[in-house]
């Protein structure tokens, strides 16, 4: 499915990489532990956290997702928005909360990595 | 025939500052592309980088990281002024964790980390000293001697 499918899904407003959502995802890894996607993701997920601090965007860089999304309606201070720009990592935010998010993306197909 | 070594880096880590911890993974990410490391074998040794690099922020005074690449393997030291490790059997079990709150609060402390280490590591080794501080050597050997 195309990020730009998951943000009409999800509702989410694009807070980095808005110039191209075309990137498929196929995978999901969702979490606030960051070991916990460091330990799953193979990289090219979607990372989904509502760990808004700039260990999230170090971690998506280091695990190599494609995309974080931020749940709940949290947003991340301006410096992790431009350290994501930095590292062309896509990143949005929806006011779903993460059961609600996995629940929709896994009805239409994606699935976690394990 | 001995490996030839064909970079070594010291790296000074700042324990307790959580806004700069990363950065030194961050800075060994790029050293290794540079290199020429391909992309599965530099992702591990990131993730094993970002993994103690974290430990000594939350743990330690301060630590060290030193990289060492040769044409064989890539070997990272990391060594702290901290507490120590009283059990490393039970700290290297999935799940178990002596982290603070205030560490849970930065996505790290879930008990996670050293397995993380391990299981990205070729050779993975943890001496510590209680009340001196942990060493960790991680050895990833290079596809031709893998």
């Amino acid at each position: 499915m195309k990020l730009s499918e998951i943000k009409e899904l999800l509702q989410c407003e694009v807070l980095a990489g808005e110039d191209d959502l075309s990137v498929d995802i196929l995978q999901v890894v969702a979490s606030d532990g960051m070991s916990e996607i460091l330990a799953f993701a193979k990289s090219r997920e979607l990372m989904i956290t509502g760990l808004t601090n700039i260990q999230s965007i170090r971690t998506a860089d280091v695990a190599g997702v494609s995309a974080v999304i931020y749940c709940r309606g949290k947003r991340p201070d301006k410096k992790v928005i431009d350290f994501a720009k930095q590292k062309k990592i896509p990143v949005l935010v929806t006011s779903m909360v993460m059961f609600d998010i996995c629940g929709i993306l896994f009805n239409r197909g994606l699935k976690g990595v394990s | 025939m001995t490996a030839m070594e064909l970079l070594r880096e010291c790296y000074e880590i700042q324990g307790k500052n959580f806004d700069k911890a990363g950065e030194v993974a961050g800075e060994i990410k790029v050293v290794l592309r540079d290199l020429g490391i391909d992309a599965a074998h530099l992702r591990r040794l990131v993730i094993v980088a970002f993994e103690a690099e974290m430990n000594v922020v939350m743990y330690a005074q301060r630590g060290t990281m030193t990289l060492i690449v040769t044409d064989e393997d890539i070997n990272l030291e990391t060594t702290d002024e901290g507490p120590g490790i009283p059990d490393i059997e039970l700290a290297l079990q999935e799940g178990y964790s002596t982290a603070s709150d205030e560490m849970r609060e930065m996505g790290f402390g879930f008990g996670m980390g050293l397995p993380n280490m391990k299981k990205n590591s070729d050779e993975f080794r943890i001496e510590s000293n209680m009340g001196k501080g942990t060493s960790v050597f991680s050895k990833i050997r290079l596809p031709a001697h893998e």
